[in-house]
């Protein structure tokens, strides 16, 4: 009997794996799928729609900061552009599921906040088995350019920028870290958001430990606040 | 059978531990003063503290933490800061919950109604305040406090709530409207003595002007918004206190949802249809378009005097964006210019309750320490805040740093100063709101309802009688303002109400299984007796 019951054990654990296997194949089949459902915008119509307009999107969800409030932030992206999908209604428990590469509909307004264009006062349903992760985009060409703001919230990269300060928020560990680059001999202030990746993330100990001079190679989240304000998610320090 | 008996009684302890504790629990004793601080045991004591994104005022916190462990070397203070007033209020409410509330903590008395929804979460200071030795000027401190009748009465009435002092003042501002006059004047007018709504709402309509390109002929850029508000909380409550229209009651009863504040956001929704009005939450910070010449009227408050004005010394747009223009600040707008009316805000420090006594004193010490001249004088410097005490008031160096005004961009500010002498020639001008369980709640939906008129409009939406009542019902909802903001905080117990069937009926279920398997232990024991004797 017992035999027996270790053979069935084994059979479901076999059939399980197989199940886990063949799932993550459909997601990568389902990659290269980027089809948007009926009555929902493409990237171009979303950019060429009005502030203050309803607008309607799809896209799989690359990053969010914390949730707080029945509200999620989240950065999102589809093959052709991004979005910044700001305090999101979102219950706590559907927010455990807005992992890396989720797709999902949204429905909001577009806004723009200091710059960042956004969708404000969304709610969201998700959208499907399909996943999408993005590569980051190298934009060191276009820092300083104005077509940079056409990649707003995407993920990019830039590489040799030197650090030229290196500034906790409240003067010490814990909150935001602003980080001023210089290339070619222009200064942009770039940003460790706390909610993003807070002091427990590589990240934040590593740009903690940058110092002037420093020459660097940074990926993140292409954010607006006066300016470029690239979200930093990894930092590594050129050869 | 010795261990069924054991099983049995931890089994029937836990049962009603359990069932004790499942119902209005986290309840704390009454803080006692004891006769003397003991200075020969060690204390450490957490201080979670706001600041304005503000180095200087972080440095400030932590030399204050410096200077008060130098005469108590017994008490250690751990610094926990924050950007946020709702951050540590959420905080707060996590930490009631799991008993690790901080020994002091930076914050609003509308918070502090909250929290006394615990059993003695928080102290009453009352006590406190005037006992001989560690009270207010207190002859047993090792440092210079301030008198009870050295606190700016207002200031320490504000922290008084049902019948008891539950925080000190710590710093104290208000709003103010810092303007661009240049711009003002080019629209053909001069800025009246006092600044009143119509003069704000006719100059800012005035300034939607464009020309042919599209860009506004006041500044000739593309931006124009004419009239930011920071905080639409405060906006409508002073709005309804100008024009002595309700908001609450002080025991708690909403009173907000009435025809004046209709038709304040009648007014609001035309103006922001036209674009002349925008609100921070939608458009970004007054400043950083002030300071751009895309604004006229911004209304911060003084404490963000500093980021406030074309040579503002903190700042967060690009130095080339920056335009030359005269500051003017003044008090907010009125509805009735003989007699003006702003609100007093600003941070208090409560002191939470503890288990020892003498670490409750030992938190009570350094939040007196907090209102010391050297504190209060430096910490107002940060910003457009003042000191809480006449006693700092009237230091030398207090009134040398507000006669130095515009002597340089930092320290004399000038704009800083102004802010911070319009709310010391304002004291009695400022007002607050009643504090209660709920108070926080319903200030979030004052604003709220300016946030979406504002929004609403700009989404082509239609504002009248059918979409205030919507709107009414909305913010109701959200706020949860139609479950009573009354509580009892006399004993700081929140009525809990009777107990739910689900839960009554669970109990007995838990009752009678424990009755059955007491009747079986008995039967069993009483037949092996029988067997025994047998």
């Amino acid at each position: 009997m017992k035999k027996f019951a270790a053979l069935v054990l084994s059979l479901m654990l076999v059939l399980t794996l197989v199940g886990c296997a063949s799932e993550t194949t459909n997601d990568t089949t389902t990659n290269t799928a980027d089809v948007k459902s009926e009555g929902v915008m493409t990237y171009a119509e979303y950019a060429a729609a009005e502030l203050d307009s309803e607008v309607v999107i799809e896209a799989y969800v690359q990053a969010t900061q914390s949730w707080w409030e029945d509200k999620i932030t989240v950065y999102a992206q589809d093959k052709d552009g991004a979005y910044f999908l700001y305090e999101m209604a979102c219950s706590e428990a559907d927010s455990a599921k807005l992992v890396p590469g989720t797709k999902i509909k949204v429905t909001g307004y577009k806004g723009e906040w200091a710059g960042e264009v956004e969708i404000m006062d969304a709610t969201f349903e998700f959208a499907g088995d399909a996943t999408y992760i993005a590569e980051p985009m190298d934009a060191t060409a276009l820092l300083g350019k104005d077509e940079l703001i056409d990649h707003q919230n995407k993920l990019v990269s830039f590489k040799g920028l030197t650090i030229e300060g290196i500034e906790y928020k409240n003067g010490e560990p814990g909150d935001d870290i602003y980080v001023t680059v210089g290339l070619d001999g222009n200064t942009y202030d770039f940003c460790v958001e706390r909610y993003l990746t807070g002091p427990e993330t590589e990240v934040y100990t590593t740009v903690g430990t940058l110092e002037v001079g420093d020459v660097v190679d940074v990926e993140g989240f292409l954010y607006w606040y006066e300016g470029v304000n690239t979200h930093i998610t990894a930092v590594t320090v050129a050869e | 059978m010795m261990k069924k008996y054991l099983t049995l009684i931890l089994l029937g302890s836990l049962l009603v531990c359990a069932l004790s504790g499942c119902h209005g629990s986290m309840g704390m004793n009454e803080f006692v003063m004891p006769e003397e601080f003991d200075t020969t045991k060690n204390y450490e004591i957490t201080f979670w503290a706001k600041n304005d994104t503000n180095i200087t005022q972080v440095d400030i916190y932590h030399k204050a933490i410096a200077g008060f462990e130098e005469l108590y070397p017994n008490v250690k203070v751990k610094l926990k800061l924050y950007t946020d007033y709702g951050r540590i209020y959420n905080d707060v409410i996590t930490n009631i919950a799991t008993g690790t509330t901080p020994n002091v903590c930076i914050t609003y008395p509308d918070h502090i109604a909250t929290y006394l929804t615990g059993d003695n979460t928080v102290v009453a200071l009352d006590e406190l305040f005037v006992n001989e030795k560690y009270g207010l000027g207190g002859s047993a401190l090792k440092f210079d406090s301030p008198k009870m009748d050295e606190v700016i009465p207002q200031f320490l009435n504000e922290c008084s709530f049902n019948g008891h002092y539950y925080a000190l003042p710590y710093m104290r501002s208000t709003e103010a409207c810092y303007i661009n006059v240049d711009l003002v004047e080019k629209l053909g007018y001069t800025l009246p003595e006092t600044l009143t709504w119509d003069f704000v709402w006719e100059v800012s309509e005035k300034a939607m002007e464009k020309d042919a390109d599209g860009n506004y002929t006041i500044n000739g850029q593309k931006v124009m918004i004419p009239f930011i508000y920071k905080s639409t909380d405060n906006m409508m409550i002073q709005m309804l206190r100008q024009r002595e229209a309700g908001y609450s009651t002080d025991e708690g009863d909403i009173l907000i949802f009435n025809d004046t504040t209709e038709e304040i956001l009648y007014e609001i929704s035309k103006h922001a249809a036209t674009g002349s009005f925008s609100t921070f939450k939608i458009s970004s910070y007054p400043g950083n378009f002030l300071n751009a010449g895309q604004c006229i009227f911004a209304i911060d408050s003084t404490a963000g005097a500093t980021w406030m004005g074309a040579h503002a010394p903190l700042s967060d747009i690009a130095a080339d964006k920056f335009v030359e223009f005269e500051t003017v600040v003044m008090p907010i707008p009125q509805f009735d210019t003989e007699n003006p009316k702003m609100i007093s805000q600003g941070p208090s420090v409560c002191v939470f309750n503890k288990a020892d006594p003498q670490e409750v004193l030992a938190a009570w010490l350094f939040t007196q320490y907090l209102l010391t001249d050297d504190v209060q004088i430096a910490y107002s410097q940060t910003e457009g805040y003042i000191p809480v005490t006449s006693k700092a008031h009237n230091a030398d160096v207090y009134r040398d740093y507000l006669s130095r005004i515009g002597e340089d961009n930092e320290l004399y500010y000038d704009i800083k100063i102004n802010a911070a002498n319009l709310l010391l020639e304002n004291i009695e001008n400022t007002f607050v709101t009643p504090v209660f369980n709920g108070s926080a709640s319903l200030r979030n939906a004052a604003g709220q309802l300016i946030e979406n008129v504002t929004k609403s409009v700009r989404r082509g939406e239609t504002i009248d009688e059918g979409y205030m009542e919507e709107l009414y019902d909305d913010v109701t909802s959200l706020y949860r303002l139609d479950q009573g903001g009354k509580s009892d905080m006399s004993t700081g117990k929140k009525e809990l109400g009777p107990l739910p069937s689900a839960s009554i009926a669970l109990i007995a279920v838990l009752i009678g299984v424990w009755l059955i398997m007491g009747v079986y232990v008995i039967t069993v024991f009483a037949q092996k007796r029988i067997k025994n004797k047998a």
